[in-house]
């Protein structure tokens, strides 16, 4: 595969209403190459994608066609043609019309027009179908109506936006190999947009993995899988173990109190880190055998292997395997080496450290007033002369979702929310900074929450030194 | 079916109100005062074919110009953002709270002679006759119509999808042949009844033409307003004749968008 870029975006950044959609995006997409946006709604995937159709101007950055900057061209000035997520076929043209539209407009000769439509149509598997009327269609026909009306003009590039999103699941599997023997026979570069990870790692040559705006990792498909570059994307990306351990050296982990042996270095020592067990790489021992036990809570059968819920001393583990164990056995587990992959957490601190002054001491009940973005909060327990600055060590459990919806801060966005095995670790965004989270509750991503300090967890100093904990 | 017992109030005011009266007409035009059979008054309707022409030539006149005002600027409103748009379309709306006459009235104060508009015209040297001729008319149907054009322009162009405008750029139109290729093809179930909705009420109105073209300038409701009095006989075999004129170009409107709007 030729290895030059064809579009490149640089610096690419974009707002909506004050909303960052895009933050500072750097993208090379190559010559002839299946690449895939991946990421959870609202990750800016579709907004990347009409950017590069110039359907839409970013507010900062550049992107660069072949090397030439496009800024500014419209969108029929590009050679790039889109796939719309709910097809947009012009419902008062009939198949043959609308595959032409684009040829007709180019002002091909006649004969020329009908003899690339048809054999378009029958790249699509539509031969015949040239009279029909669009709107008489089953959606995976129309599907591939749209694709051949924008391969019909042979652009280099074709973007394609959540195209088989309205299928089901059958159709897609079948379409989801025919766009791939479509890209593979035209030659073209195909950009795909999708939430869907499966599709992205079944097509795909490089997957662009999104979040709030910003590209998390980029890579093949079994980079992205083998080697997530943090929790977000093992976790978006197939299933997993997400679970907390530390970096005790290099080339050794202690994960849920014991320690294995890794081939990562690199990270420090007693480093805090997130550690990735896919399922199918936790080997069934005996307990004697098992570098750490544990009971069998649930088995499904799913066809090819069985899933299984197995209970640690701390945590569940996901186990898939070919062979199950019953349900209450008592069994051993191992992981070899080289499937414990090791990343950096997404949080960089393990707790969370603020500064504030007290604004109001309360003698009578030993508590001060402190102010936490603009809000008043008290802290039990303490007595400050007012003006005294706190430095305050919140740990993770030392904040939770008001489930009430008054809160001590209001509409608190979550920003990620990851199951450790025994807890969610939920990074939360307010105005003016992000926290950590553990909390057993599942929370929405994406949504807005009111969340409430437990400052009896806390670590609370006078910023000129002393220590001052309540016991 | 139950709901079928909901027309009932409206099947008894259209028998009462609509089928009875297109029988009186009918029985009128065909009988005359003895109540005998008679295409009498149908020949002498016919006497007043030049106020028809008349007629039809301002209303093809009125709709055109409505036509041609109304769709960009539907285009624009339904491109616009939703909250915009219903301003938009309360703004279109506004004039027609305020009296069909009293319009009408206004219209003739500002164009007769010595009112502000012949004032300032004969200031700057320039004298024409701004009343009681043809583009008056026109001027006050359009003003009175216009808004009949826009809103179901403006409903229709509406629900073009946006993506298929998208889809439309992305193959390489640009804006002249999007709306050329598109949005034109797309709209045109707005622009038949558009058109059927001034074009109609164009050719049988006579208060515009009453008081903006005075007694040279008369369109086919006027004839019919003036002879009911002296001959009610003929003044129904005109009003039959006109119904049959629109009749005819209705279905005709129709049947062209029937043809065009396949699929949409």
């Amino acid at each position: 595969m030729e290895q030059t870029s064809i579009v490149s975006l640089r610096n690419i950044s974009l707002s909506f209403d004050g909303e960052v959609i895009l933050n500072n995006i750097d993208l090379d997409i190559k010559d002839k190459e299946f690449i895939t946006l991946l990421g959870p709604s609202g990750c800016g995937k579709t907004t990347t994608l009409r950017i590069i159709g110039g359907f839409l101007e970013p507010d900062a950055g550049d992107v660069f066609y072949e090397g030439k900057r496009i800024n500014g061209t419209p969108p029929n000035k590009r050679n790039v043609n889109t796939v719309f997520q709910k097809y947009a076929l012009f419902p008062h043209l009939n198949v043959f019309e609308n595959v032409a539209f684009g040829l007709k407009l180019k002002k091909f000769p006649k004969e020329e027009i009908k003899k690339l439509v048809t054999k378009m149509l029958a790249i699509v598997d539509l031969k015949g179908y040239e009279k029909r009327s669009v709107a008489k269609l089953s959606g995976g026909q129309q599907q591939r109506v749209a694709i051949a009306r924008a391969l019909v003009c042979d652009p280099d590039v074709l973007l394609l936006d959540e195209p088989l999103g309205a299928l089901d699941l059958k159709l897609r599997k079948d379409m989801q190999i025919e766009l791939k023997r479509i890209q593979k026979m035209t030659k073209k570069t195909f950009v795909y947009v999708t939430h869907d990870q499966e599709e992205a790692l079944t097509m795909s040559d490089r997957v662009v993995v999104m979040k709030n705006g910003k590209i998390e990792q980029i890579g093949t498909p079994i980079d992205i899988y083998n080697e997530p570059a943090n929790a977000f994307v093992a976790d978006f990306i197939g299933e997993a173990n997400i679970l907390d351990g530390t970096m005790l050296k290099d080339y050794k982990v202690s994960i849920l109190g014991s320690d294995f042996p890794c081939v990562d270095k690199g990270f420090g020592e007693n480093t805090p880190v997130d550690i990735v067990i896919r399922p199918e790489d936790i080997e069934i021992t005996s307990p004697e055998e098992g570098t750490i036990t544990g009971d069998v809570t649930g088995v499904v059968f799913k066809g090819v292997h069985y899933e299984m819920e197995v209970r640690t001393k701390n945590c569940i583990l996901l186990i898939h395997s070919t062979v199950s164990s019953s349900v209450g056995s008592h069994i051993g587990m191992r992981v070899d080496p080289n499937n414990i992959h090791i990343m950096n957490k997404l949080f960089p601190t393990p707790y969370n450290e603020l500064e504030a002054e007290v604004t109001y001491c309360n003698e009578a009940e030993n508590s001060v007033t402190v102010e936490i973005e603009g809000r008043e909060v008290d802290i039990p327990g303490y007595s400050f002369e007012k003006g005294t600055r706190l430095s305050i060590i919140l740990p993770p459990d030392g904040l939770y979702v008001d489930g009430e919806g008054i809160g001590q801060l209001t509409d608190v966005y979550i920003e990620s929310v990851i199951w450790k095995g025994a807890h969610n670790e939920i990074i939360l965004e307010s105005d003016e900074r992000k926290w950590i989270m553990h909390s057993a509750q599942d929370e929405q991503v994406a949504t807005y929450v009111p969340i409430c300090f437990d400052f009896s967890k806390a670590t609370v100093k006078v910023l000129d030194g002393e220590a001052l904990n309540e016991d | 079916m139950k709901t079928k017992k909901l027309i009932i109030p409206y099947l008894l005011w259209m028998f009462l109100f609509t089928l009875v009266p297109l029988a009186l007409i009918i029985s009128n035009t065909c009988r005359d005062e003895a109540g005998n059979f008679t295409l009498l008054f149908l020949q002498k309707a016919l006497n007043y074919k030049d106020e028809f022409l008349y007629s039809l030539w301002v209303a093809f006149l009125s709709t055109s110009i409505c036509l041609v005002l109304a769709y960009p600027l539907s285009y624009f409103i339904s491109r616009s953002s939703e909250r915009a748009q219903r301003t938009y379309t309360m703004l279109i709306m506004v004039p027609m709270w305020m009296n069909f006459l009293l319009r009408i009235r206004a219209w003739v104060l500002l164009l007769q002679n010595s009112g502000p508009i012949d004032s300032f015209l004969n200031m700057i040297g320039v004298d024409i006759p701004l009343m009681y001729n043809t583009s008056a008319v026109v001027l006050g149907m359009v003003y009175e119509f216009l808004p009949f054009m826009i809103l179901p322009l403006c409903t229709v162009m509406g629900k073009i999808d946006k993506s298929l405008i998208e889809a439309a750029q992305d193959l390489g139109c640009s804006r002249l042949n999007v709306i050329r290729k598109v949005v034109f093809p797309l709209s045109i179930p707005g622009i038949i009844s558009g058109v059927t909705m001034v074009f109609v009420p164009s050719a049988s109105t006579f208060l515009v033409s009453q008081y903006l073209g005075g007694p040279n300038n008369r369109m086919i409701g006027d004839v019919i307003e003036m002879l009911y009095k002296s001959d009610r006989h003929t003044a129904s075999a005109i009003a039959l004749l006109l119904m049959i004129v629109i009749l005819v170009f209705m279905v005709i409107m129709n049947r062209f968008g029937d043809e065009e709007a396949v699929g949409v």
